[in-house]
């Protein structure tokens, strides 16, 4: 019981502070934040690896390593995309010098 | 739990918290993202202490088979296809969160250890898992144009949504009391039974809602997905599964809020109503009215003389036709004529929020002359020309009109009509995708009417500016 009561207070707290850390980000930014958030809900890949780590029938173990499947192909998949549009937002300053060097 | 998975799940946490605050500026950005990447790598290895490494091979596995199309994908897609592909992943992780709670239910039912929590959590992360992926897979097919286009809608859709949830509630129900509610369903082909009517809830939500909606669509499946991964942490007892997701959960929600305010809809009634079906309002049919048609030549002559400061309006007409490298010529060029150029971009340009920064950012056009609406609005006043390349919805002064109710009333746009000219590049008189006619069309004195590709247009804009 206490340790429901303790998760449920981490949920609350948790979620007032990703209310807190995206009200301050630019709309600019707005892809790039959903794309890094998006990849950052992979973290259902570490369920899956608990869930098939278990020993089960093979439906099961089937299940869980779609399940594990999924979720790695989520955590990669959004943290390389996120990584190659942000180097898109290269500072000015680089900009220019990349220019003159071509 | 032992104490050192412990502290290194809080460590991943606080990762992913430092990562997040840091994709506030562009400067700190991409480090904000690799941080929050070496958090997921940390919870991966201190969770292969949590299970003492057992089920390697098929983790092993699965993690690579998962890897390698994620990477694959994530190299090759282009950055106009970015809300599909975000959709996709997105998908991906609801339908992983369904699946672990699947497996759960069997394990912990295996041992007589499901107990009200698990009864509970266990079918409520079954039901938000699978209405993301399904949702996110017809969102996908209606960005990629394969299936589901605009707003398919049937009748009594409303009730047969709410018969389905009456028979998740009934199903998950019977799944916790073993079977006893209906005794020709297993407490496990119930749980199934559950998967399979949330997967049909989420198909049947998000047919209906058509394609400008679709930003919002995701925001909010995004959340959805944050959520699942957040109830699957208590199936599981895991703490980081609990923060993690509940903060994509009130990001997610924030993010879909801050659209839906861009968009000036409600959200309840873009979820629950189909917008596209209210559209088509004010046009008036069959009526001529004179426009000042001009050409690339007229554009440019008076961009050369007459206007120190341009300011241009990119929509998602502009993405369509591939014209972002003209974009930044056209740019370039007047720049080189010693002018003062700026963006000015809506909230809901293109596909999804910031979107279209994105995109041109891609072509090398600088992020610090793009403007949000609230910082682009007092500068239209002193402009002498306005560019709208590809948009008409979010520079339409009909929205601030309160005397008119269309699908767009109420949607803060970007008061282009304050500037001297404005010049609109598009391929013909038609309305944009609300259907609402723009007056500023018909202002023969104000407007000059570009009608041309996008990316023509803007071509032959450059060489216009750039000949003396």
């Amino acid at each position: 019981m206490t340790e429901l009561l303790a998760q449920l207070a981490v949920l609350i707290l948790a979620a007032f502070l990703g209310f807190e850390l995206i009200s301050r980000v630019p709309n600019l930014l707005h892809t790039p934040l959903m794309s890094a958030t998006n990849a950052i809900h992979g973290i259902i890949l570490v369920g899956g690896m608990i869930t098939l780590a278990a020993d089960g029938p093979l439906a099961i173990k089937a299940v869980g390593f779609l399940a594990v499947a999924f979720g790695a192909l989520n955590v990669v998949g959004g943290f390389w995309v996120t990584n190659r549009m942000l180097g898109m937002f290269r500072p000015p300053i680089k900009r220019v010098k990349k220019r003159r060097e071509g | 739990m032992q104490v050192a998975t412990f502290l290194a799940y809080l460590l991943s946490a606080a990762l992913f918290i430092f990562g997040i605050r840091r994709l506030k500026t562009p400067e700190t950005a991409r480090s904000g993202n690799t941080l929050a990447a070496l958090g997921m790598l940390i919870a991966v290895v201190a969770t292969l202490f949590v299970i003492e490494f057992r089920g390697l091979l098929e983790i092993g596995l699965a993690m690579i088979v998962g890897s390698v199309i994620g990477a694959v994908s994530a190299q090759r897609v282009q950055m106009t296809s970015m809300p599909q592909m975000v959709a996709a992943y997105n998908g991906v992780g609801g339908g992983a969160a369904a699946l672990i709670a699947l497996s759960e239910f069997y394990h912990l039912s295996e041992v007589g250890e499901l107990g009200v929590v698990g009864g509970v959590t266990v079918p409520l992360t079954v039901l938000i898992g699978s209405v993301s992926f399904a949702g996110s897979v017809v969102a996908f097919s209606k960005l990629q144009e394969i299936a589901f286009e605009g707003a398919v809608s049937f009748p009594l859709q409303q009730v047969v949504n709410a018969l389905l949830f009456v028979g998740i509630l009934v199903l998950a129900a019977n799944a916790f009391v073993d079977g006893a509610l209906l005794p020709f369903l297993s407490p496990v082909a119930s749980v199934v039974a559950v998967m399979a009517a949330s997967l049909l809830l989420g198909i049947l939500l998000v047919i209906p809602i058509g394609g400008a909606d679709m930003p919002i669509v995701i925001s909010l499946l995004n959340a959805g997905t944050g959520l699942a991964a957040a109830a699957s942490g208590f199936v599981l007892d895991n703490y980081i599964l609990i923060i993690a997701g509940t903060i994509v959960g009130a990001s997610g929600t924030i993010l879909t809020r801050l659209m839906s305010g861009a968009l000036g809809r409600p959200l309840g009634k873009i979820i629950f109503a189909g917008i596209a079906a209210a559209a088509g309002g004010s046009r008036e049919e069959g009526e001529e009215r004179p426009v000042h048609d001009a050409s690339a030549e007229e554009v440019g002559e008076y961009l050369k003389e007459e206007a120190e400061k341009v300011i241009i309006v990119p929509g998602y007409g502009l993405a369509v036709a591939q014209a972002q490298g003209p974009m930044h010529e056209l740019m370039e060029a007047l720049e080189a004529a010693g002018k003062e150029v700026k963006f000015g971009i809506h909230p809901v340009a293109g596909r999804m929020p910031g979107h279209m920064n994105v995109l041109l950012t891609e072509v090398g056009i600088p992020y610090a002359k793009l403007y949000d609406l609230e910082d682009i609005n007092p500068e239209f006043g002193d402009a002498d020309a306005v560019i709208i390349v590809g948009a008409n919805d979010v520079v339409n002064p009909v929205a601030n009109d309160p005397d008119q109710s269309t699908p767009i009333s109420g949607m803060p746009i970007l008061e282009v009509e304050q500037a001297k000219k404005v010049i609109f590049v598009k391929r013909s008189l038609s309305p944009g995708f609300a259907g609402v006619d723009n007056p500023l069309f018909y202002d023969e004195e104000k407007t000059m009417m570009l009608f041309s590709d996008a990316k023509q247009g803007l071509q032959e804009m450059v060489s216009a500016v750039k000949s003396t």
